[in-house]
């Protein structure tokens, strides 16, 4: 074992002390941990290998935006910036994407696809402020970001009023058949499953991502100012535009996870909260390493964990928020991973000495 | 005009007053040097502490008994969950913003779960609270009177003590410069004699304690019921650390303007002078993260906030 495949390793060690910190915390409140996990487990998969494709469709339509909110906080992180304002960015995306579902008479197939292409745009912009204000005062793009986010769900529940008012007061108008993410073929496949087209947007953004980062010079520069901003300014870069390119293109892959999971996963928006997902896309780029491959494994495990807890949610008593606490946990080992890899890391040299 | 303010002024109070103490959490934490994003959580866990206390023990002990204990409970236990935090990004030198992403996970999470596990429900009511008085005498007192003393909660004077033991011992005593030296130059506070890693932990630990405490007290006088959430004041307040520029005093400005603005937006449908002026309540309810980002544009010139927060301190680096 060398030092690359410990800190390809090290995910699976917060997954498992995650896990194992969940379980323990089932036993000691009184739960039944065994059966809890068996269907926390169970239920992202299960009837997978009888042809019932239901319930892995679930699993996959809950990875979804997931996916794309990973892509995001990692694209930024790259460049060395935290883009904590991916919740925000995804609510003010999705909303353009209802909007552009609602309003605007497109063929069915195209007006998705436009809806999803300006919800990209939309995130996009609305990652400009934070680039800009980090590169040109030099603001925490954090603390931004967090702002941001409340902006977000105040100007969206603003303008849903005055624009495309639902039913209640505390939702938008649902969109129309024509302009949902959802399509005949992939749900006659998955029995029904929420997944829809969003899935393949995810896909090919991190593909798209990944040829940036690692083909070409944009994205070199990227990855430059976030190892070193001072080495990459001397080297003649243009930090302070990278840096607002990189939040903008975080932005714009929020805005398309808002538009996978409001034209795609619901058909409307629910005011005045901000989306959690762009939280847990933090926890999807750090488990995955911030690497397109990586992402994508890492937000499956949580689309199927998310999943199965609301299987186990309904089959026993254990409350679903079992996820979102092995989730935090799983981030919490994934803030100190260095830490893990410096204890494998002495464990290493040990076994190599006994061994010689 | 002045009969919207005197109507809205108690309210406004009592919006602003789990704010500041849990800033002051804020500004103690970064005055130390760490960055302290999960007041949030931190004020999940005090609340849930704090109602669960209350559920199950004003029977016993009677109301106020029970309230003043939750309020040091609320303390505690936050504080200690706080050392999650501390541990991570001053032992551990760990990216304090993730931590604390993970603490305000987590703190929704687990609180929820055990409601559900002990109460059968996510959302826990309480009968009572902090007991509204109108304070004799000084609530008669035209305009001051309505505005500041009736339907006065006692946990308001407790809050403004606190802020003003926090300034008294951040800005005026030996402890107090210690800790700020430790956010500002953590080598030269080392090389003077002072345990950086000490002060710090010291300094996460009174930051939860206190945060704890808001959120205790926001459900206590606020919502009067528990389910899970904050309403965001708990960011709120990290805006207002920011917007008071890290400073007590003007902490207190900025955590009365949020929580006037706060009030102003949820009695905007309601209140017919307010709704007479047209303003949608979406725009009482947006400036104070606005402000908090211009005021951030504006102080960006000079630093302002403490110049190593956020950076963990390594004792070879220089």
């Amino acid at each position: 074992m060398s030092e690359d495949s410990i800190k390809r390793i090290s995910p699976l060690i917060s997954i498992i002390l995650g896990l194992l910190l969940g379980y323990l915390l089932l036993l000691l409140v009184g739960y039944d941990g065994n059966s809890g996990f068996k269907y926390l487990f169970q239920g992202g998969i299960k009837g997978i290998t009888e042809g019932k494709y239901r319930r892995i469709g679930d699993t996959l339509a809950q990875m979804t935006p997931l996916m794309l909110t990973g892509a995001s906080v990692a694209f930024a992180f790259r460049t060395g910036l935290f883009n904590i304002g991916a919740s925000g960015q995804m609510l003010f995306g999705g909303f353009v994407a209802v909007l552009v579902g609602i309003t605007v008479d497109l063929p069915p197939v195209i007006l998705p696809l436009v809806a999803t292409l300006l919800a990209g745009v939309a995130g996009g912009l609305y990652g400009f402020l934070p680039g800009y204000l980090k590169a040109k005062y030099n603001i925490h793009e954090v603390v931004i970001g967090i702002m941001m986010n409340y902006v977000s769900v105040y100007l969206v529940q603003y303008l849903v009023k005055i624009l495309i008012p639902g039913k209640y007061v505390i939702e938008s108008a649902h969109i129309p058949k024509e302009a949902s993410l959802k399509m005949s073929f992939i749900s006659n496949i998955f029995r029904g499953s929420p997944l829809n087209a969003g899935f393949f947007v995810g896909v090919i953004a991190l593909i798209v991502i990944y040829v940036i980062l690692e083909k070409t010079t944009f994205g070199f520069e990227l990855k430059a100012v976030g190892f070193n901003k001072d080495a990459a300014k001397y080297s003649g870069m243009k930090v302070n535009k990278n840096i607002i390119y990189s939040m903008m293109i975080s932005g714009c892959l929020a805005g398309l996870a808002g538009a996978t999971f409001y034209i795609g996963y619901t058909n409307h928006i629910k005011l005045g909260t901000v989306p959690t997902l762009g939280f847990d896309g933090i926890a999807v780029s750090l488990l995955g390493k911030n690497s397109p491959i990586g992402i994508f494994f890492s937000s499956f495990l949580f689309g199927y964990l998310k999943n199965g807890g609301s299987f186990m949610a309904s089959s026993t008593d254990i409350p679903r928020e079992l996820v979102d606490i092995v989730i935090a946990i799983i981030i919490y080992f994934s803030a100190i991973s260095f830490v893990i890899e410096k204890f494998l890391n002495k464990l290493l040299v040990k076994m190599k000495k006994e061994g010689k | 005009m002045l009969k919207i303010i005197i109507d809205v002024m108690p309210y406004a109070i009592m919006v602003m007053i789990p704010m500041f103490i849990t800033a002051l959490g804020g500004l103690v934490s970064e005055r130390s040097g760490i960055v302290n994003i999960a007041l949030e959580g931190m004020m999940v866990v005090g609340g849930f502490t704090s109602t669960m206390f209350v559920y199950y023990y004003e029977p016993i002990l009677g109301n106020t008994m029970a309230i003043w204990l939750s309020l040091i409970l609320a303390g505690v236990v936050t504080g200690s969950f706080a050392m999650i935090h501390g541990y991570a990004s001053i032992t551990l030198n760990a990216d304090q913003v993730i931590s604390a992403t993970a603490l305000n996970i987590v703190a929704p999470a687990i609180t929820i779960f055990l409601a559900r596990k002990m109460t059968g429900s996510q959302n826990v009511n309480l009968q009572t609270g902090v007991p509204r008085i109108d304070v004799p005498i000084l609530s008669d007192i035209p305009v001051i009177g309505p505005m500041f003393f009736k339907s006065f909660y006692m946990s308001t004077v407790v809050v403004l003590l606190i802020g003003l033991a926090v300034w008294y011992v951040i800005f005026k005593t030996k402890f107090g410069l210690r800790l700020r030296a430790c956010g500002e130059n953590p080598h030269s506070a080392d090389s003077n004699g002072i345990n950086v890693f000490k002060m710090r932990y010291i300094a996460v630990f009174i930051s939860g304690a206190l945060s704890g405490i808001g959120g205790a007290v926001f459900i206590l006088t606020v919502s009067k019921e528990f389910s899970g959430t904050v309403a965001g004041l708990g960011f709120l307040s990290l805006g207002a650390l920011i917007f008071g520029k890290w400073k007590v005093s003007n902490v207190l400005y900025a955590t009365f303007f949020f929580g006037f603005m706060k009030t102003l937006g949820n009695v905007a449908s309601v209140n017919k002078d307010l709704r007479s002026l047209g303003l949608p309540m979406e725009l009482y309810n947006v400036l104070p993260y606005a402000m908090t980002i211009l005021a951030l544009v504006l102080f960006s010139k000079n630093t302002v906030g403490p110049k190593a927060a956020g950076q963990p301190y390594d004792k070879g680096k220089r």
